[in-house]
């Protein structure tokens, strides 16, 4: 791993584009979804869709920009590892609402 | 702040007192011991610096067996407080504060750790590493692992237990139906220990994945480290979800949030979903490594390579996803739909496939096997029959429509414990036993060794199956008393197994206090003749474990390097191939990070943010100060290798 730091080390200090714009986009982003949710008046359904959107968006964001996923001398882990957070995904978040739909009618006055 | 303050010691109680008494006098003690002959500087820079896998191993082991007491003493009183009815020895709020602390330390600061300190002693040299993969945040998982199981026993005495059970139920572990601080104590010691174990999951799972020696293909990974490779990939998956929902809660008490309160449109059901999303896992992560340990045990003792080692392996991974999609079966009674209900009763129920490969497996390892009755191999014996009872309950309990009548009663309590005690905890000793010689150099002895499986395994037999039937019979979970005498001579019976239990650990530990002074000391560094290559390094085992690291071509390569009389190093050194070799430096950071990780806990506990807050700006100092240190390690000099491997260098 340290040989793979010092060889994109060394071809200069020079300024950390990626992260910065990395940085900027899920900041953009972020006050994006914020503006869709608060300032128009589109259909909930639609806002939502919108958000999600942008939540992979920012994910690819994050992923590309600051953890590396290209850079990897053995890409296989890295597909396992996105395997493993997408079937964590699936299970966590689709099966919550699932097993809790039942009483989801109480949140009806919301 | 405020009152809670005034409530901050513990009062009234002979018991409590009698503790504080204890760990004053205990405190003094070590004191007193380290001044007098000289040791701190020893502890400094042997122990409480460390980076050494080895050693922290040890020290998880050591903390695991001294948590083992604490929760079954917290046993012994609930088993005598309900040994004949209407006993009033204990209040029922005291009761309640003891299985609660019983099932919190048991799972989280007992299994856990016992299980963290088997896998750092043995999976890096099993694989032929020099160490684990990031050996500083591996000290880091253990202090803080350390300081949290400190913070949670603090409860006893400062500021009240926790009552609302291990499993934190809301809306009753929230403030308005559970006031004072003790639910504060589970939230944040469980938060620090939870990091710390979320942290050694990545550790093993990059270590076992990037470490192997070269040429141990996955095929060719010793079964135990297969088991952790498996259980830090459950971890990775678990661990952040008890993170939120812990958190969430955390949000409700200190913050007046209502993520799961009763008012302000909480959801306290969601609560029971986030916590059997991370607990239906968490029994997989402390039994799977158990399964590892028994297979390893049965193989070097039946003196044949593991029967179906492959079929071994994909059954523990399909269990390790199947144990992800099965938590419901914990509230099936919950008010979930038919479907809902089914979906997870079949799930369950799917899990005694692969467990029962398993059970073949070993079975068909000892067949025609030479069997050598040594003690960690009977734990593993033991463990068989145990877990098949355990397993079949299981199944019953897998089956929503039934589990409405067996729901909550001590039934259920019977199931649990035959799974949780005959697979982990008598994997963990087992585990113990078997590596002991290689963590200390002695072996243990046999004899008082077999009292103490004698005493233990027949108590837990006495204890635990007479609540099959004392469930079944309506005796309900949870309770501090009963008044139906039908059921006195069975909760008898169950009392005397029990104390049967309690001696058997303590014989346990006297052998362990006797071996230390007299037990067989081995200078071979393979006392089982044992066939993985923790089997292959001396004893005392070197800090960089292999002075060359081997080639592997099979699995059991020490084993048949050995039958053979092949060349190896993992026999003979040659000299001319001795390197320097690399190693990381000690660190007093993580000692000192997860102390103030303690203060964070302990002033959250109580209100006091300001205390808090600076402590953690101490935890983010230490962490700055880490990422700008320049630490390249060291380098052992090929003399101190020569000196330390004198016995095996071959001159060439
Ligand atoms: C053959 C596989 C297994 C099956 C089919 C199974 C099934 C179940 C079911 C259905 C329950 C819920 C019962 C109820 O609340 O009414 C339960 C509870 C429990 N099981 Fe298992 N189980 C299995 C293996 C294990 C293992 C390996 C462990 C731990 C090492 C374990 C630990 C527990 C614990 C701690 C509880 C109690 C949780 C509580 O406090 O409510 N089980 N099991
Ligand atoms: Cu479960």
């Amino acid at each position: 791993m340290s040989e793979q730091n010092q060889s994109r080390n060394s071809d200069g200090r020079d300024f950390p584009w990626q992260h910065v714009i990395g940085f900027i986009l899920s900041i953009v982003l972020t006050l994006l979804s914020l503006w869709i949710a608060f300032k128009t008046s589109l259909s909930t359904g639609m806002i939502m869709a919108i958000i999600i959107g942008f939540a992979f968006l920012q994910a690819a964001v994050q992923l590309f920009m600051f953890m590396h996923v290209t850079e990897s001398e053995d890409g296989r882990f890295q597909m396992w590892n996105m395997v493993h957070a997408f079937i964590a995904f699936v299970i966590i978040i689709v099966g919550s609402i699932w097993v809790m739909s039942f009483g989801m009618s109480y949140m009806n006055h919301m | 702040m405020n009152h809670h303050v005034d409530h901050f010691f513990v009062k009234g109680d002979p018991m409590i007192y009698a503790a504080d008494l204890m760990i004053i006098m205990t405190t003094l003690a070590v004191i007193f011991v380290l001044t007098y002959y000289k040791k701190w500087k020893w502890l400094w820079n042997e122990w409480l610096t460390t980076v050494d896998h080895k050693k922290i191993g040890i020290m998880y082991i050591i903390a695991a067996v001294l948590m083992m007491f604490r929760g079954g003493v917290d046993a012994l009183l609930m088993r005598a407080q309900l040994t004949v009815p209407n006993e009033d020895f204990l209040d029922p709020q005291h009761y309640n504060e003891i299985f609660t602390t019983h099932g919190t330390i048991m799972i989280l600061f007992m299994a856990m750790p016992f299980i963290i300190g088997l896998m750092n002693v043995a999976v890096p040299l099993q694989i032929g590493a020099r160490d684990v993969a990031f050996p500083y945040l591996n000290a880091l998982s253990f202090w803080s692992f350390f300081t949290a199981a400190m913070l949670f026993n603090l409860s006893f005495v400062i500021g009240g237990s926790p009552d609302a059970g291990w499993t934190a139920y809301a809306p009753l572990a929230e403030p308005e139906l559970d006031p004072g601080v003790g639910q504060n104590f589970y939230l944040l010691s469980l938060q620090i220990s939870g990091f710390s174990t979320l942290a050694t999951g990545i550790n093993f799972f990059v270590t076992i994945l990037k470490m192997r020696a070269p040429g141990m293909s996955m095929m060719k990974l010793p079964i135990f480290s297969w088991s952790i490779l498996v259980t830090s990939a459950i971890i990775i998956f678990a661990f952040p979800i008890l993170a939120i929902a812990l958190a969430l809660m955390t949000f409700d008490r200190l913050f007046g949030a209502h993520f799961f309160t009763l008012t302000g449109e909480g959801l306290p059901m969601m609560w029971a979903n986030l916590f059997w999303l991370w607990g239906h896992p968490e029994v997989y992560i402390v039994i799977l490594p158990a399964f590892g340990v028994f297979s390893e045990v049965i193989s070097t003792f039946s003196k044949k390579r593991l029967f179906g080692y492959k079929a071994m392996v994909w059954s523990m991974v399909l269990i390790g996803f199947l144990s992800l999609i099965v938590w419901v079966h914990h509230f099936f009674t919950m008010g979930a739909g038919p479907d809902v209900n089914s979906f997870f009763s079949i799930s369950t129920m799917a899990i005694a496939i692969p467990t029962g490969v398993k059970i073949f497996n070993w079975l068909g390892t000892m067949f025609r096997g030479r069997i050598q009755f040594t003690t960690p191999m009977l734990w593993s014996l033991a463990f068989i029959p145990c877990f098949t009872i355990g397993g079949i309950t299981g199944v019953m309990l897998a089956m929503a429509a039934a589990d409405y009548q067996y729901h909550n009663s001590y039934f259920l309590v019977a199931h649990f414990h035959f799974v949780l005690i005959s697979g982990t905890v008598f994997g963990c000793i087992a585990g113990l036993l078997y590596w002991y010689p290689k963590m200390f150099g002695h072996m243990l002895n046999e004899k008082i060794g077999k009292w103490a499986f004698w005493l233990f395994v027949p108590g837990f037999l006495i204890c635990f199956l007479p609540m099959f039937f004392l469930g079944l019979d309506g005796m309900t979970r949870r309770v501090y008393t009963f008044s139906n005498s039908h059921w006195t001579d069975l909760n008898v019976i169950a009392s005397i197994g029990a104390a049967l239990m309690g001696i058997g650990f303590m014989v346990l530990v006297y052998n362990m206090i006797w071996s230390a002074r007299y037990g067989k000391r081995d200078k071979t560094g393979d006392p089982w003749d044992g066939r993985t290559l923790e089997w292959a390094t001396p004893t005392p085992i070197p800090h960089y474990n292999f002075a060359l690291i081997p080639r592997i071509k099979r699995l059991d390569e020490f084993w048949y390097v050995k039958q053979n009389n092949e060349p190896s190093v993992l026999r003979s050194l040659p000299v001319s191939k001795l390197k320097p070799i690399h190693m990381p430096n000690s660190s007093g950071r993580p000692f000192v990070m997860s102390w103030l990780f303690f203060i964070v806990g302990f002033a959250a506990v109580f209100y006091v943010y300001w205390v808090a807050a600076l402590a953690l700006i101490g935890v983010l100092v230490c962490m700055g100060l880490r990422s700008f240190e320049i630490d390249d390690g060291h380098y052992v000099s090929v003399e101190e290798i020569k000196r330390t491997e004198k016995n095996r260098i071959k001159e060439a």
